[in-house]
């Protein structure tokens, strides 16, 4: 006759063992989103082209104007990084202005008004790699707001109350990517939010429209026929710091081992 | 509860009422949980409306190409056929009625954001042809001699 | 310039938006916060454990405590971009961050001070409201003191000795359940640190209990120099008033409690100083045991960039020499007021390493940005987030605690 102590332990390992592969860790799937058609409406998603991205900053320019954000504050929505590989092995990256005004030279900016010449002859390679909000599923800057004033909608976009918003700048330290800055003008948490009131419209983001290589491509994740969900499903991709656990939502085609 | 040693605790008691009192006036009322719950979906959601009026500033090629059809069709069949025209012309905005004409930019700092050479192998943008622009024809506009429309064209002055 | 841009010096690769928006006023509110639960712990250890030497001390540190507490508060006002929305953490909150957990937190334990502070004051509260009550034709500040002090009394004249039994019991149980209070107070500072997993410095769990065991340094440290500083203003008082009121303790008196009661404390000053270096300690030797991604920055910024702020004035001069001046026998005043106020400048040391050190690399993992903090203001940003404003929050706890001392008089002769 098992005892009753035997009987807790025994059962209590069973149950254990059954949990395991219900709990299976769910890795991040996008199958999984696809998998909510019934659920109406959109979920907008990212696809950045960096082999087709040439670092002529129109993107930048365009969200600047488009979403009202002051042209010659040091701040932005959207930015293009330059990574370039020399021989010896070093990963040279700048953002000069985020690439307001492109690239407009070949040394590299190192800050303080400090540049570093590199020869040609010295690449091995270099890109472009265009960032922005990445709408993550777990948004980290969400779930740190005090006050409520960020939140995600329906459709995956995360956008700030400004009329909420205490500028508290938790927000801005709890994203990964560093895509979130204070307005310089409203004085309240800013950030990239897929130009919300152009693609509610059927409208393109402004950077789309302001791409000529067409590096940049929005889609919506829960409607298969999507070319963009299709190149998402198969080809291959990646995301940025996916080790944080937020689930982004911009997929990187051509992503190197030295993006940052 | 005769004791006075409650007493403190009414006077908490009063000043959490107030807080209560104090939220049903400052907070707006659609205030709550929204689709994505607690965690993500906390918030005001009248704002999300407010998102989507905002002000569309660049109209897109396709609004321009309604009045402005030989320059689209022209821009359209050459090597600058991706290119947007409000790139280069500013936002459409309200135009033509406010403004009633955009500012074409035209300076040498536009045409050297694609076409500054850079021998970028693995980048689409090696496949551009570009300049030295300290090289080049440095301060004459580069209108002058190239015709942004189709730039197999040769360029005018105007 | 936008908001960062004037004090931050950004180095190689940073993202485009990364500026240091946490900046001194970040610093001073988990200071403040550490500054209120190690005065509460230090007073509760009277109250709760009974520690009887402590008495003198005890009240002190309380009103102290209740002084800090509104100070507390300034630094994320004056940090805030829109400072007056911040009530919003009362009436909107989002309890999945930790700032959050700040309005519940402070209001409660504000509360808990009061109410203690109530029943320790109480019969002082009736007793001075009678007296002024005897006063035939009050003049106008009259009048309100008898207001304000009747208002105190919450309507319980009753100083009998079982009332004051009463209240007694209540201040111990307010004590008691005022510690975890305390410890919550400044361990959810920690928390908001240490769970932000995009900063590699910040994410550790060890961070909210390094805040609570450095919160409680700081806070007996405080009360150590406080003290001592009140103590020696009474003896040049008293040397002075002796002469037309002989019955007042002499200097001598009053000395020799002073010294028993600074050794006394400044044991668990040195506990409690072991206990928060072990754990950065602790932190430190795993950080470079396991080095993960993060570790090829946070090297470079900590026993490089930041070597002096974090060994040499932090560790060094903040938790070693203290500890040498406390543990050496025959503990003088003197150095005893060396010794708190070189826990107090490690404690400060901590947090500027924590919150300034977090920003000191951008979350690229490949750039720099340093903070340099504004000294003059020439706006309001600069005045805010700068020293000066710094040094605002700093005094005020020391105005409001002179002002309280005029209500809640901490040492009972008083003249």
């Amino acid at each position: 006759m098992i005892s009753r102590r035997s009987f807790c332990k025994k059962s209590l390992l069973i149950a254990g063992g059954l949990a395991i592969p219900f709990s299976a860790l769910e890795l991040f799937d996008p199958k999984r989103l696809l998998a909510e058609k019934d659920q109406k409406g959109a979920r907008w998603v990212f696809l950045v082209d960096t082999e087709k991205c040439v670092g002529c900053g129109f993107c930048v320019q365009g969200c600047k104007i488009e979403n009202e954000i002051p042209y010659d504050a040091n701040v932005t929505r959207t930015w293009v990084e330059r990574y370039v590989v020399t021989k010896d092995g070093k990963t040279h990256i700048d953002s000069p202005k985020g690439a307001r005004d492109g690239f407009k030279t070949t040394e590299i900016d190192i800050g303080e008004g400090k540049f570093e010449p590199i020869r040609d002859d010295d690449i091995e390679k270099a890109f472009f790699v265009p960032k922005l909000c990445n709408q993550c599923d777990n948004p980290p800057c969400v779930q740190v707001c005090p006050v409520g004033a960020t939140y995600q909608t329906a459709d995956g976009v995360v956008l700030v109350d400004r009329q909420w918003c205490i500028g508290c700048g938790y927000c801005i330290m709890g994203c990964p990517y560093g895509v979130r800055f204070f307005h310089p003008v409203h004085h309240v948490a800013e950030k990239c939010n897929f130009c919300y009131h152009r693609i509610t419209k059927g409208m393109q983001t402004a950077c789309i429209d302001a791409c000529a290589f067409g590096a940049r491509r929005i889609g919506n994740l829960r409607d298969p026929e999507d070319p963009v969900t299709k190149i998402i499903m198969t080809e291959r991709v990646n995301v940025l710091k996916e080790e944080y656990g937020t689930k982004p939502q911009v997929f990187y085609v051509g992503f190197s081992k030295e993006v940052k | 509860m005769k004791s006075h040693v409650w007493r403190p605790l009414f006077v908490v008691l009063a000043i959490v009422a107030l807080v209560f009192a104090a939220r049903k006036v400052l907070v707006p009322s659609d205030f709550g949980v929204g689709e994505r719950g607690y965690m993500y979906g906390w918030h005001r959601p009248s704002n999300e409306q407010q998102w989507k009026d905002v002000k569309v500033k660049y109209r897109t090629a396709q609004h321009c190409k309604e009045c402005h059809k030989d320059k689209y069709d022209e821009i359209k069949s050459s090597p600058h056929g991706n290119i947007n025209c409000e790139n280069c012309h500013g936002p459409g905005l309200g135009h033509p009625e406010d403004p009633k004409a955009l500012d074409i930019d035209r300076s040498r700092e536009l045409c050297t954001r694609c076409h500054l050479k850079l021998k970028y192998h693995g980048s689409g943008r090696e496949k551009i042809r570009g300049i030295d622009p300290a090289r080049h024809n440095p301060g004459l506009e580069c209108v002058t001699c190239h015709w942004p429309h189709d730039p197999r064209k040769e360029g005018h002055n105007k | 310039m936008v908001h960062g841009e004037a004090w931050t010096l950004k180095e190689f690769f940073t993202y485009p938006n990364e500026y240091i928006y946490w900046t001194i006023q970040i610093v001073m509110y988990p200071f403040m916060t550490g500054l209120v639960a190690g005065a509460f712990v230090l007073s509760s250890l009277y109250h709760v454990f009974g520690v009887k030497q402590l008495k003198d001390i005890a009240r002190f540190s309380l009103v102290f405590s209740f002084a800090l507490l509104p100070v507390a508060m300034l630094p994320l006002l004056l940090h805030l971009q829109q400072p007056l929305r911040g009530i919003e953490v009362m009436m909107t909150p989002h309890f999945t961050s930790a700032i959050a957990a700040f309005g519940i937190v402070f209001t409660t334990y504000g509360m808990i001070v009061a109410s203690e502070l109530w029943f320790v004051y109480r019969k002082h509260f009736v007793e001075t409201a009678l007296a002024f009550r005897e006063i035939k034709d009050k003049s106008a500040l009259q009048s309100l003191q008898y207001l304000l002090f009747t208002a105190l009394t919450l309507g319980a004249w009753d100083v009998s000795h079982e009332a004051l039994e009463a209240d007694e019991r209540a201040v111990k149980k307010l004590a008691g359940a005022g510690i975890p209070v305390a410890c919550f107070l400044h361990g959810y500072a920690g928390f908001i640190f240490g769970s932000v997993k995009a900063n590699a410095l910040w994410m550790t769990p060890l961070m909210p209990v390094i805040f609570i065991c450095s919160a409680v340094v700081s806070g007996i440290a405080l009360c150590i120099l406080t003290y001592i500083i009140t103590m020696e203003i009474r003896k040049q008082l008293s040397k002075r008033r002796r002469r037309a009121y002989p019955e007042l303790p002499s200097a001598e008196e009053l000395k020799s409690a002073e010294a028993h009661v600074v050794a006394m404390t400044s044991r668990y000053l040195l506990m409690f100083m072991v206990a928060a270096i072990t754990l950065e300690l602790l932190d430190l030797i795993f950080r470079g045991y396991t080095a993960v991604k993060s570790w090829d920055i946070l090297r470079s910024v900590i026993y490089e960039r930041d070597f002096v702020n974090i060994f040499i004035v932090q560790y060094g001069l903040g938790n070693l020499a203290p500890f040498l001046l406390f543990l050496v026998p025959g503990l003088t005043i003197r150095r005893a007021v060396v010794g708190t106020s070189l826990v107090l400048l490690g404690v400060f040391m901590m947090r500027w390493n924590v919150v300034i050190g977090g920003q000191a690399f951008s979350s690229s993992f490949a750039g720099f940005m340093h903070y340099t903090l504004p000294i003059w203001p020439h706006d309001m940003d600069s005045f805010k987030e700068g020293l000066f404003g710094a040094l605002t929050v700093a005094f005020i706890p020391f105005f409001l605690f002179w002002l309280l001392n005029k209500v809640m008089p901490v040492f009972k002769e008083t003249h």
